[in-house]
């Protein structure tokens, strides 16, 4: 449905999106996920022909964002970026308007924008002046304003900023269930978003992109390496020494002593081959030099360690 | 494109009326329009209306940029003109009708001027002519200044900015029309500066003479404005 191909925007001389390609098909919901002013929006205006590409393409269902901006904007449900709305209109006049702006019949626009009003939990408030609402509620009044016309395509800037934790997981709910049959972009810098409702992940850093994949194949990507945090009662200087000798543990970090006189380490290990267990070592270690071993926990790579580092890398 | 200019121009035009600006702007409008009138009538005594048009076109240069400056600067600081220009609307249609809300706000504000009309007539027997061709002028003179604001109103996206220079705008139009603009230009140049002049033109339509030269002055003023706004919106997508 969408597909954008060596897309280009310079800003005057600096380059907000670089070279970014990719694709999303219907029944796909697909992250977004970089630093703030990496180019995530950028590209989403370009989408949404808000602005031009200086080079490459975008095209939407067949229509280029550029040559074809009706057709493109008929098909896509857009929130960008801080939620802006109407601040004198009242929410149930809005919604009217951007049905009417995507000229829906009269019998429908009412239901579609009851409809809204339910899913969207505006239903007290469809009296009141926008401007008058809380930033959660003005929230899901932008993401009702995306959704009433029923959009093949819906590209959401940051949709859960602004809402409580409740809240964030209700909006979460509802923009995987719209994924089946749609295809979704959102755009978030916050790790546990992307994890639980998208099924692509697309990282961008500096107008680049760094990393494309499902979540399970990012964290693949760091295979090879475990992490095991462990807590032990023994003697620090001595843990220490015992880990630089094994060539199995490639490095280890130190973090913490409890008031009970127990230590924390962080081990980064390579993954031991078929048939054992890196726990296992540990526990022979231990055994071996009578540490205390009072827990261990294989953390495997999370998303953050794999953005971080594939954000933070020299370009 | 029609049911589209009408969704623009609905919410346009009910924005306004959202918000106390409206009832601040009409009766503002109309107090201080009409006490500049009636402050001479009695000493003039005579049953026309030709003093409250003469002081029209300076009452509009300051009541007119103040209902255009909200209509792309307002867009622009809270960021909607994105939610705007990514709906399925062309351009023409945004402009068109925003444009046409501006004018009937401003229509209506200058029709409920109605009350001197009706008090002449009750008081002497006016010559309507005048009269009629004053309020063609004015909405026409009205028109001009809106489409003025309207494209100034573009580049900016604080109201204040964009009123001002409207304001100047608007002003340099007016005056080089005026006697002692044109008595310092070369004789050449004279008429056509004239001709320019916003004023002059109202002043032809005032006295009740409606001629095409003078429509079409105002058709092609607020033409040509409303095309550059268009233009200057379709830039972004060049930038």
């Amino acid at each position: 449905m969408i597909k954008v191909r060596n897309l280009v925007k310079r800003f005057g001389s600096a380059v907000a999106v670089n070279d970014i390609s990719f694709d999303v098909k219907i029944g796909e919901v697909v992250g977004f996920l970089g630093p703030n002013g990496a180019g995530k929006s950028t590209t989403m205006k370009i989408i949404t022909c808000f602005i031009s590409a200086t080079s490459g393409s975008a095209t939407v269902g067949g229509y280029d964002s550029f040559r074809q901006p009706l057709e493109v904007r008929r098909q896509i449900g857009y929130l960008p970026e801080q939620t802006p709305l109407y601040n004198d209109m009242n929410v149930l006049d809005y919604l009217n308007f951007i049905a009417d702006s995507h000229n829906m019949p009269r019998e429908k626009k009412r239901s579609r924008i009851d409809e809204m009003v339910e899913v969207c939990g505006l239903k007290r408030m469809v009296h009141k002046d926008i401007g008058e609402l809380s930033k959660g509620f003005r929230q899901r009044v932008g993401l009702a304003q995306a959704l009433v016309h029923d959009p093949k395509i819906l590209i959401l800037d940051e949709p859960t900023t602004g809402l409580d934790p409740n809240q964030i997981v209700e909006i979460r709910e509802l923009i995987k269930h719209l994924g089946q049959e749609r295809a979704v972009i959102l755009s978030t810098h916050i790790l546990p978003e992307v994890e639980a409702t998208c099924s692509r992940i697309l990282i961008i850093s500096e107008g680049r992109l760094v990393g494309e994949g499902t979540p399970e194949e990012l964290r693949l990507r760091s295979e090879g390496q475990e992490t095991y945090e462990i807590r032990l009662k023994a003697d620090k200087n001595n843990v220490e020494s015992v880990f630089m000798t094994q060539d199995w543990v490639t490095s280890h970090e130190y973090s913490g002593t409890e008031h009970n006189g127990t230590h924390r380490f962080k081990v980064h290990v390579i993954s031991p081959s078929p048939g054992e267990d890196s726990g296992e070592k540990f526990f022979d270690l231990a055994v071996k030099n009578s540490w205390k071993l009072l827990e261990l926990k294989p953390s495997g790579a999370t998303l953050e360690e794999i953005f971080k580092d594939l954000t933070t890398r020299e370009v | 494109m029609l049911k589209n200019i009408m969704t623009i121009f609905k919410k346009e035009f009910s924005l306004y009326f959202n918000s106390p600006i409206a009832y601040i702007f009409i009766t503002v409008f109309l107090v201080v329009s009409t006490w500049f009138y009636m402050s001479r009538f009695f000493v003039v005594a005579q049953a026309d209306m030709r003093m409250y048009f003469t002081m029209l076109p300076w009452v509009f240069l300051f009541f007119v940029p103040a209902v255009t400056m909200r209509l792309w600067a307002e867009e622009r600081k809270s960021g909607t003109i994105e939610v705007l220009l990514t709906l399925p609307f062309r351009d023409a249609e945004i402009v068109t009708g925003k444009y046409l809300a501006a004018f009937a706000f401003l229509v209506l504000t200058v029709i409920l001027s109605f009350p001197i009309p009706l008090t002449l007539m009750r008081l002497g027997s006016p010559d309507m002519g005048p009269i009629i061709g004053g309020y063609i002028g004015a909405f026409l003179l009205g028109g001009a200044y809106l489409a003025i604001g309207l494209f100034v109103s573009v580049f900016s996206d604080n109201q204040i900015v964009a009123f001002i220079i409207a304001v100047v705008a608007s002003f340099i139009l007016l005056i080089i029309g005026e006697s002692f603009v044109l008595q310092s230009l070369p004789t050449g140049i004279k008429p056509v500066v004239a001709y320019l002049g916003l004023g002059s033109h109202f002043q032809n339509i005032g006295k009740g003479v409606i001629d095409t030269r003078d429509i079409i002055y105002y058709f092609s003023v607020i033409f040509i404005f409303i095309y550059a706004t268009m233009r200057q919106m379709g830039s972004r997508m060049w930038a």
